[in-house]
C-alpha cells in the first residue's frame, strides 16, 4: 500500500508483527524455566535479537529506507562489538603472565 | 520551524530541495542519535556482562528476586505501545490527524502503565531491602555481588525509565500540532522521529527483560 508513491505498512502487517513479538515474549519467559545450562542465555539473547530485528525492520520502517540507514545501524553495532570484544579481551587475559589480576 | 520555501510547500525547509530529501536527512539524523544511544547503553550492558561472568551464582540468585510476571506484563505493555506508535506514524502517512492524536494518547497511556508497574516494583524492592545502600540486605550466596546486580538493575531500568519519561514529554508536544493537521503525508518527520525514538526504547527493554528478570530461572536452588 502507498500514498503519493510512499510505501505505508498495512494494519495487517503491523498487527502480525505485534503478535509475533508477543509470542516471542511468551516463548522467552517460558523457556527461561527450562534447564538448558549455559545455553539459556544464548537462547534468551537469540530471541531478543529476533524481536529487535522485527521492530527495526517493520515498526521502524527500515525496510522502506534507503540503503544508507542499514549501513549506519550496522556501523553503530560494529562499535558496540568493539566495546565488548576489546574490553573483554582485557579482562579475559589478565593474569596470563602472572601479574595484573 | 524553519522558513518555508517560496512557492507554497508547507513544512519544507528552504535548505532542502524536496520533501524526500528532507525526510532522508531527518531519518538519518534520528538513526545517528539512536546509534550513539545504543553505545551509551552499551557501557551498562558491558558492565552487566562482565559482572555476570565474574559472579554467576550471585547474579542467578539476585535475579530471582525480580518479579517475572510483572516483567513479562510490562514487556507486553511496551510492545503494545510500539504498535500504537507505528499506527500513529501510519495515520500521519494517510493524513488522519484525529487518529494520530488517538494513537499517541494510547501510547502515552501504555507508557504510564509501564512506569506505574516499574514504580510498584521499585517500591517492593525498597521494602525488601534490595536497594543498594546502607539498608541493603541479601540472604544468599555472594551478598556483596548481589548488590552489584541490584545496582545494575536500578541503573539500567532507571535510565530506561528516564528515556520513557522524556518520550512521553516529547509526545505531549506533538498532540496539538497533530490535532491541527500540521503533520501531512509529505511532512510528518516529527511523528516519524518520535516513533523511531520510542521503538528504540522498546528495543532496550527487549534486552533488559531477559538479562535482568530471566537469568538463573532454570537453576534448581
Amino acid at each position: 500500500m502507498s500514498t503519493n508513491g510512499h510505501p505505508v505498512s498495512s494494519v495487517r502487517t503491523l498487527v502480525a508483527v505485534f503478535l509475533s513479538l508477543m509470542v516471542l515474549t511468551a516463548l522467552t519467559t517460558g523457556i527461561a524455566f527450562v534447564n538448558l545450562g549455559a545455553g539459556s542465555t544464548a537462547v534468551a539473547l537469540a530471541i531478543a535479537i529476533a524481536k529487535a530485528s522485527l521492530v527495526v525492520w517493520f515498526f521502524m520502517n527500515v525496510r522502506f529506507n534507503t540503503r544508507l540507514i542499514p549501513v549506519v545501524i550496522v556501523g553503530g553495532l560494529f562499535f558496540l562489538l568493539v566495546l565488548f570484544v576489546e574490553t573483554f579481551a582485557d579482562y579475559f587475559s589478565r593474569g596470563w603472565y602472572g601479574h595484573g589480576r | 520551524m524553519a522558513a518555508e520555501a517560496p512557492g507554497g510547500s508547507p513544512g519544507l525547509a528552504h535548505h532542502f530541495d524536496s520533501y524526500e530529501q528532507q525526510k532522508e536527512a531527518a531519518t538519518l539524523g534520528m538513526w545517528l542519535f539512536i546509534v550513539q544511544e545504543i553505545l551509551f547503553f552499551g557501557g551498562l550492558f558491558f558492565a552487566y556482562a562482565l559482572f555476570r561472568w565474574k559472579f554467576p551464582v550471585a547474579f542467578n540468585h539476585a535475579s530471582r528476586h525480580l518479579d517475572v510476571t510483572l516483567g513479562t506484563f510490562n514487556t507486553a505493555v511496551l510492545i503494545g505501545s510500539s504498535l500504537t506508535v507505528a499506527l500513529a506514524v501510519r495515520s500521519a502517512q494517510l493524513a488522519k490527524p484525529r487518529r494520530i492524536v488517538g494513537y499517541l494518547l494510547g501510547t502515552a497511556a501504555l507508557g504510564l502503565v509501564f512506569l506505574g508497574v516499574k514504580a510498584y516494583e521499585y517500591h517492593h524492592k525498597w521494602v525488601e531491602h534490595l536497594v543498594p545502600g546502607p539498608d541493603f540486605r541479601f540472604d544468599g550466596p555472594g551478598a556483596e555481588n548481589a548488590r552489584i546486580f541490584f545496582s545494575l538493575y536500578f541503573g539500567m531500568t532507571g535510565l530506561h525509565a528516564l528515556h520513557m519519561v522524556v518520550g512521553i514529554g516529547i509526545l505531549l508536544f506533538l498532540l496539538r500540532p497533530a490535532w491541527q493537521g500540521k503533520y501531512t503525508p509529505e511532512n510528518h518527520n516529527m511523528i516519524e522521529g518520535f516513533g523511531l525514538y520510542w521503538h528504540f526504547v522498546d528495543i532496550i527493554w527487549i534486552f533488559l527483560f531477559p538479562l535482568l528478570y530471566l537469568a538463573g530461572r532454570h537453576h534448581q536452588l
